[in-house]
């Protein structure tokens, strides 16, 4: 197959998923009497100035961080069949103890930023551990604690924050932690802008974007270059050829969840580092979730979760222009909750068209068709889809 | 484990009637199960004193609050029996919220009923459309789906309840215009209220008893009401006619019950419609404790419904017991924080009853685990007077977390529960 065809196929279905996706979005819109093609024209525009359009664009940048490292850490469990929707309560604990050691201490520049990213990616991992132990030694489905541990993790982050945590002073309107000093903070990267000739904007470019890239390379070497990458597939595509092959299925649980929690801590790290500085009350949620619609999108590979990222960064910048141009805001929304149940519909046409291909050719060779491949194809669950590489 | 079934049924040797009444062995053991529960319930309440724990305003709101996640685990029960896994419940519950605040602010109580009902039903039909014709993963189909609920209700709301002066928003709707009815047990609970008076005097057993029976017989609403009978009656619809046996056979083995000719494709259609249908009255539930329609009314009660139906093991009477623990958790929660503490002491109670039972036979570390923990909690009882609002509000959550941890391994899913079936691929 040839590289434009194989890059062909393997974009069909997300295109597919998208274009169905609005045309629903728009058929939604227009039943209760909201102009599809006006909201249409409120996202794609970025602004009139250069300096606008570049704002946007940073704006656009610095959401698909966040979003590129949730989908990261969910598409690590899918690889291995496990489903971690708890990423939402994972990145939530190791944003706030990451908020709170990182004000405790003073360090020289790179060694502070460096504690607080070990530190995020620790806590990460031991709130997603609980739910490797809890599989592992009691079978307890890790949907079902995942989804639990969420929400005692934002019970507990609240307390937290309102109690022992608490930097901020009594009666101010949004309670907080301590600020993290200068040495803990990741500058800006606008000086990329001039250094292109482009207009230097308001908003600064968040220094977050090296490390989450370094992160989405490392994912990818781990998994597709890596012994323990090769098991850990090999677990998602069958779990029992797998363990017939000597893999322990219950130790790659553990550290499939480990992993996949430790990325999951870096989540709030853009928004902490390069803005915030420290966990409000007010600190962006919801990134756990919009991780799985990421990952599905982007097939489980770090490159199409970049790239489905940065699409929902751009869903989700237009929420702000709607609200002023009094359209509803929560078309985004609509759009991206269409855009999986269609993304997984396309993926599941896909298969199965090509599963078809592949016994009509089989067939028209005259060879039966290789027992080991039809059951493989049709038994694989859809999440544990390879992607490109 | 099966529910007590008092009504005829043509077995060919018929039980004797105490039996009868009883149950089956696995009932028997339920009951004995309930009744240590409640005499521990009661000694923990003398012990630390607070009555709050079997007080009947406690047992009513735990009642209000069971009821929701009775209707969401009966819809999960039907999906999940079908075979399809349904995390969407959420989702469906959400837009039952929606439909029953739309419905009855303009119509009235009778008309939110049906609301909640239509739209759960067509957040169902969703996710038999993308899980069963076109196969997607359940547990992806129904993420989506609670994403989406969320953005169309937002959506609904922002087209529909914007630009208005009664009260409603983007994140409300305006108030029901009628009320539903809701009963009193008479002499009782109502006008002499003789099991009030009974509930004052805190004696041990007795009170706790006459809280527990006041609180459950006190302003019920109508769809309490229905929540509680459809527990049997959901039973005898699965367990005890050809429509549920071939339901229930498309969760089992869907190849064989397509060879015998049980329109598996349809089954499954009807089983997670139903769900969602469900999923949608336990959200009207809902509106109407508030009388209104908001933003976030379900809080992850849908599940949490979930969580009660797998506590259960997937049998009616199993997800009634987990609702209520919840239900009970909740309403603690809501009526007296002072009193979620004397949980500790509950759990305290139980755990060494674990270790107790796990020295027995033989597995020490078990043991020795469950006895840290009840050293703990009865460290914890013994130094917290109130715990803080966010500890709070997570409790029943915990307790679910704790008790899925200590049963999960002898539940029995419905075995194609979750796998995708096409026809002829098998």
């Amino acid at each position: 197959m040839t590289l434009v065809r194989r890059i062909g196929t393997v974009l069909l279905a997300p295109a597919l998923a998208l274009l169905i996706a609005v045309v629903i979005s728009a058929v939604v819109m227009a039943l209760l009497g909201v102009d599809p093609l006006q909201v249409l024209k409120v996202m794609v525009d970025l602004g009139d100035t250069p300096s606008q359009q570049i704002t946007a664009v940073v704006a656009i940048l610095n959401r698909s961080l966040p979003l590129f490292l949730a989908g990261l850490a969910v598409a690590i469990g899918f690889r291995m069949g496990l489903f971690n929707i708890g990423v939402e309560g994972q990145y939530r604990m190791a944003t706030i103890m990451a908020a709170t050691i990182g004000a405790a201490v003073t360090l020289p520049g790179p060694l502070h930023v460096l504690l607080i990213i070990v530190v995020a990616m620790a806590v990460g991992a031991i709130w997603a551990g609980i739910v490797a132990v809890l599989k592992v030694t009691r079978g307890v489905s890790e949907v079902i604690s995942s989804i639990m541990l969420n929400t005692i993790a934002l019970g507990l982050a609240s307390y937290l924050l309102t109690g022992p945590f608490r930097g901020s002073p009594d009666g101010a309107s949004i309670v907080s932690t301590a600020e993290i000093g200068e040495s803990g903070r990741l500058g800006g990267l606008n000086g990329v802008f001039d250094l292109l000739g482009l207009a230097n904007p308001p908003r600064q470019l968040y220094g977050f974007l090296p490390i989450a890239v370094l992160a989405g390379i490392v994912v990818w070497v781990l998994l597709q270059r890596t012994r323990f990458g090769f098991d850990l597939r090999a677990t998602g595509l069958s779990p029992s050829a797998a363990s017939a092959s000597g893999v322990d299925a219950r130790r790659m649980v553990v550290k499939a969840m480990l992993l996949s929690g430790a990325i999951a801590g870096l989540v709030g790290l853009p928004d902490l580092l390069g803005r915030t500085y420290e966990y409000n009350s007010d600190f962006t949620s919801g990134l756990g979730f919009l991780g799985i619609a990421v990952a599905l999108l982007g097939r489980n590979n770090p490159g199409g979760i970049a790239l489905a990222a940065v699409l929902y960064a751009f869903l989700d910048r237009a929420s702000v222009p709607l609200q002023a141009a009094s359209l509803p805001s929560s078309v985004v929304t609509i759009i991206q909750g269409t855009i999986v149940l269609a993304v997984v519909v396309a993926n599941e046409i896909a298969r199965r068209v090509s599963r078809r291909a592949a016994e009509r050719s089989s067939r028209q060779s005259g060879g039966p068709v290789p027992e080991g491949f039809v059951t493989a194809t049709a038994h694989s669950p859809a999440i544990a889809s390879e992607g490109t590489s | 484990m099966s529910t007590a079934v008092t009504t005829g049924t043509a077995a060919p040797q018929r039980p004797p009637l105490v039996r009868r009444l009883l149950g089956a062995r696995g009932v028997q053991r339920l009951w004995l199960a309930a009744a240590v529960l409640f005499v521990l319930l009661s000694l923990v309440r003398v012990v630390s004193g607070q009555d709050a724990l079997t007080s009947s305003s406690v047992m009513t709101a735990a009642l209000l609050l069971t009821s929701p996640l009775l209707f969401v685990a009966l819809g999960g029960l039907f999906a999940e029996r079908a075979g399809v896994v349904n995390i969407g419940l959420e989702g469906m519950m959400i837009l039952g919220t929606w439909g029953a605040g739309y419905a009855g602010y303009q119509w009235g109580w009778a008309a939110a009923i049906v609301g909640g009902l239509v739209m759960g039903a067509l957040g169902g039909l969703l996710h038999a459309v993308a899980t069963v014709t076109f196969g997607v993963d359940h547990t992806i189909s129904g993420v989506a789906i609670n994403i989406l609920a969320a953005g169309v209700v937002r959506f609904l709301s922002e087209s529909l309840y914007t630009g208005r002066d009664d009260g409603a928003g983007i994140t409300q709707s305006p108030s029901l215009s009628s009320k539903p009815p809701s009963f009193s047990l008479p002499v009782l609970s109502d006008g002499p209220d003789l099991l009030g008076k009974l509930e004052g005097h805190h004696w041990f057993l007795v009170s706790d008893l006459a809280g527990i029976v006041r609180g459950f017989t006190t302003d019920v609403g109508i769809l309490t009401i229905v929540a509680v009978l459809l527990v049997p009656a959901v039973y005898l619809l699965l367990w005890r006619t050809a429509f549920g046996l071939r339901l229930r056979s498309c969760g089992e083995n869907p190849a064989a019950a397509d060879s015998l000719g049980v329109p598996v494709y349809r089954m499954k259609y009807i089983a997670v419609v139903l769900s969602g249908a469900l999923a949608g009255l336990g959200g009207v539930v809902l509106v109407f404790v508030a009388n209104i329609y908001r933003e976030g009314q379900t809080n992850g009660r849908g599940y949490i419904g979930l969580a009660a139906l797998i506590f259960g093991n997937w049998r009616p009477g199993g997800l009634t017991g987990g609702a209520l623990l919840f239900g009970f958790a909740d309403g603690l929660q809501l009526r007296s924080r002072s009193a979620v503490v004397a949980l500790l002491l509950l759990v305290a109670v139980i755990l060494v009853v674990v270790a107790i039972v796990q020295f027995v036979r033989r597995r020490v570390l078990q043991g020795a685990l469950a006895a840290v923990f009840a050293v703990l909690s009865l460290v914890g009882y013994l130094t917290i007077d109130e715990l803080p609002t966010g500890i709070v509000s997570f409790t029943p959550h915990l307790v679910t977390l704790l008790v899925l941890s200590l049963a999960s391994q002898r539940l029995r899913p419905p075995k194609a529960d979750g796998l995708v079936y096409r026809r002829g691929e098998h």
